[in-house]
């Protein structure tokens, strides 16, 4: 099939990744983009023991990632692209073929200020999401796959907080 | 929460594990020893709602410094809880965690107060893995589909009445 999802989510890999999104998607691959966790063998296999073992996880850097997307998204089966903050999702958006970012958590760290329950954003990351709209991307906010997705605007303007 | 030792009323029992995972898990299964066993002082429940990854790992760690307890109970293989604490245990000899705590699992460790943390903590697992029975009408084996499997490890023994 293809990336159905592009997450991000500054846990990775957790139940609501694996679990919540990974069973009504029927999801059998997750492409992790970090450059340290790509780096780090010890936490690519801490990563690893959280998926359940018919679910392939590939950790890849941003730059091997860009060069991978297109096979990825060539895939016959369904896969989540996932992200631990904006600033790697906006460089795989540069890449091309994103159309939509779904935000499944930015959580608390300080500087940062609460949007929603799980979304806290500084000003340069508002920014940053504010950019990707505007270059046509769709950027939601989405926990789980039965909560709302809450558009950006709704986001930012504290409207859905 | 009552006394746990069962010894005297005002005794405080000593805090012997941590309990962390998603919303009110932690606190609800510590309330459901308490009130089987008048042992849940014992545990020392954790949440994290709205909290980073690496928030989480402090948070833990901080509850782990300040009650000297080396043994740690998260409800899913794949949660952040889970993640957090296998981070701060990498390299630690004494300590255990031990990922899918259900009931059984923490009512054979509150009473097993003549062993050693850790070992009760190990032992308790083993209890816990075969605690879980199916009573019903069996199904053939191509039709329970959807059963088991999404890294939660499981282990095994459930039981059919």
């Amino acid at each position: 099939m293809t990336l159905v999802l592009h997450r991000i989510d500054d846990r990775l890999i957790h139940g609501q990744v694996v679990v919540g999104w990974g069973q009504p998607l029927d999801i059998r691959f997750i492409v992790l983009v970090d450059d340290d966790v790509a780096a780090s063998e010890w936490e690519q296999e801490l990563y690893r023991m959280g998926a359940p073992p018919e679910m392939d996880v590939y950790f890849l850097n941003v730059d091997a990632a860009v060069a991978k997307l297109p096979s990825y998204r060539a895939d016959a089966r369904h896969g989540i692209l996932l992200t631990g903050d904006i600033e790697t999702m906006r460089r795989l958006v540069d890449a091309g073929g994103v159309a939509s970012i779904n935000i499944g958590g930015i959580h608390h760290r300080a500087g940062r200020s609460q949007r929603l329950r799980y979304v806290f954003l500084n000003e340069s990351e508002e920014s940053a999401l504010r950019d990707l709209a505007a270059r046509g991307v769709s950027v939601t906010a989405q926990d789980v796959p039965g909560a709302r997705p809450i558009p950006l605007d709704d986001i930012l303007n504290g409207v859905a907080k | 929460m009552s006394d746990g030792s069962g010894t005297t009323e005002d005794a405080k029992p000593t805090p012997r594990a941590i309990v962390a995972g998603h919303g009110d898990f932690a606190a609800g299964l510590v309330s459901a020893v308490d009130v089987i066993t008048g042992r849940g002082g014992q545990l020392i429940p954790v949440a994290v709602p709205g909290l980073c990854a690496e928030d989480i790992e402090k948070l833990i760690r901080q509850r782990m410094l300040e009650s000297g307890v080396k043994v740690i109970f998260t409800d899913l293989q794949a949660g952040s809880c889970t993640m957090a604490a296998r981070k701060i245990l990498r390299g630690a000899d004494d300590a255990v965690l031990i990922a899918g705590v259900n009931l059984p699992t923490l009512l054979d460790f509150v009473f097993a107060e003549q062993m050693p943390a850790v070992d009760a903590a190990r032992h308790s697992a083993e209890r816990g893995k075969t605690a879980i029975t199916v009573v019903g009408p069996k199904v053939g084996a191509g039709a329970a589909g959807g059963a088991g499997g999404v890294g939660d490890g499981g282990g095994g023994g459930v039981k059919q009445a």
